[in-house]
């Protein structure tokens, strides 16, 4: 299989996988139970469900560590086991992929707030994300993916350790982006713009925002990412904010809604499209589809 | 007054060593520690809460006004407890039982206590039963229940028909909120109020108070 980046700096268009969490609640995690903690007993679940995005045709896919930094896992005390969890993540999509898609490492917030705002030391965070990124460097993912990302101080800090601990593999980073009457900042006030400068000055490879306020906000987010930078995009965007229908949450965007507006994204230079919160299999087997002019494999 | 209004400038600026030490010489030059609170204080947040709703500043701006309004009760509120003046009052607030989603609740529990309200804090994972006591042995006014997760939205049902069973309905304002909760849910289980962020939740308690009064 070809190097990923080059595959995007040759114009290649890509689809990443969707939501992980809905999908570990349907195969057993209990509320209130540390959605990585199944990666210590049960990573048969892992690689069900990476099976099924490949399935669906994802050509990236993503491990089970979106909370397996040790700050994050010490609220499930966990903290001890992050080097297994995080390990055996990335080995369990290794397996299923098998070499036919790419294995992205998830690292998503550490869940405090740095000093002076909050009461975490920045050295903290600093070296408990450097404990995830030796373990996914050990473990040989394709790929490590920063994500969900809404303070650019913690962002920094993570793609610091990533480029320290796992020199030689790519890094994507996507911070979180709520829209405003002035347009998009994270909850922590940056704006697209700063990020994209400050993240391609940090060595990020490949850039973007995930989750957010559905899939149409996404293509202003791209649009305006692809203004500040010349990196590879890319946008994993949720099916929208979810409603509650007869009790249940439902996510409003269909699979040929968020396939429809993926040519956009492409459109709006974006290269690799995948899914957030409330997207499933069938809402990458759609986007896989719908791309299909643009993708060449 | 002039003093007051450097109170309040500079808590909007969020230097805390400097709101700290005009608070204390408010009290020196013998200005009643209450007019402090309200014409310094809680004036200022009150500026920092309208611009954070209207997007003109963000998250850390509120932090740091938040933790220049705290250096500041610390100096007043041994003095407003020996005046018998009592605190605008007082809300028992968590995210309920199997769920540990905390940012939108301690953001609300932020603006509260900037608002000046005395906030009881259960963190996340909180059982019906631990609202109702607290609630109870503390005289609080209002309970605050955040949920981020459908499965757990029950436990606020069950926190309204206990306050019922125990005496607490009506004498204790119930609020909820929470990205899968809305005003229907919340009519639908009784409680008094919804609201949908934490600027609108800080609103929200104020009405309660203008009602009773």
């Amino acid at each position: 299989m070809k190097k990923l980046l080059e595959r995007l700096h040759n114009g290649e268009i890509l689809v990443a996988d969707g939501a992980m969490g809905t999908m570990l609640f349907q195969r057993g995690l209990k509320s209130g139970e540390c959605p990585e903690g199944m990666n210590l007993s049960r990573s048969f679940i892992l690689e069900d469900i990476a099976r099924l995005y490949l399935d669906a045709g994802a050509d990236i896919i993503q491990t089970n560590t979106f909370g397996g930094s040790p700050l994050k896992l010490a609220s499930y005390s966990l903290e001890d086991k992050a080097a297994l969890i995080n390990r055996n993540a990335v080995s369990a999509v290794k397996k299923v992929v098998a070499g036919k898609a790419y294995v992205s490492a998830s690292c998503g917030p550490c869940g405090k707030i740095l000093k002076p705002y909050g009461d975490t030391d920045p050295e903290d965070i600093y070296e408990s994300f450097e404990i995830q990124m030796q373990a996914f460097a050990e473990s040989g993912c394709d790929v490590i993916c920063i994500e969900t990302m809404m303070d650019l101080g913690e962002m920094l800090l993570a793609l610091k350790a990533a480029k320290k601990k796992a020199p030689g593999i790519p890094v994507m980073a996507t911070m979180t982006y709520d829209p405003t009457p002035k347009g998009f900042f994270t909850i922590m006030g940056d704006t697209i713009e700063k990020a994209a400068h400050t993240l391609e000055e940090a060595g990020a490879d490949v850039v973007g925002s995930n989750c957010g306020n559905g899939i149409e906000n996404m293509i202003r987010i791209a649009r305006e990412y692809r203004k500040h930078t010349i990196l590879p995009l890319i946008i994993q965007s949720n099916a929208g904010l979810p409603l509650l229908e007869n009790g249940e949450l439902v996510y409003p965007e269909t699979p040929e809604f968020m396939a429809m507006k993926a040519k956009e994204l492409v459109d709006a230079g974006v290269s690799i499209i995948g899914g957030c919160c409330g997207t499933t299999p069938e809402h990458i087997r759609a986007i896989k589809k719908a791309l299909g002019s643009n993708l060449s494999s | 007054m002039e003093l007051l209004k450097q109170i309040s400038f500079n808590l909007q600026n969020g230097f805390d060593e400097a709101v700290a030490e005009l608070t204390k010489e408010a009290v020196e030059k013998q200005i009643p520690p209450d007019e402090i609170m309200n014409n310094g204080l809680i004036a200022g947040m009150n500026i920092v809460g309208e611009k954070f709703k209207n997007h003109e500043i963000f998250l850390p701006d509120v932090l740091l006004a938040a933790r220049a309004m705290n250096r500041a009760m610390e100096v007043l509120k041994p003095l407003l407890i020996k005046d018998g003046i009592p605190v605008r009052g007082k809300v028992v607030i968590g995210s309920v039982k199997d769920d540990l989603h905390d940012i939108g609740k301690n953001l609300v529990a932020i603006l509260l206590k900037g608002a000046g309200f005395e906030v009881i804090d259960l963190g996340n994972d909180v059982p019906a039963e631990k609202f109702i006591s607290v609630a109870a042995e503390e005289n609080a006014h209002v309970i605050g229940m955040s949920a981020l997760l459908t499965t757990t939205m029950p436990v606020m049902k069950k926190v309204v028909d206990m306050a019922k069973d125990e005496g607490l309905y009506g004498k204790v304002k119930i609020m909820v909120g929470g990205a899968p909760v809305s005003k229907e849910f919340a009519k639908e289980i009784g409680a008094d109020a919804y609201s949908y962020d934490g600027a609108n939740a800080v609103e929200t308690i104020e009405s309660f108070f203008r009602e009773d009064s």
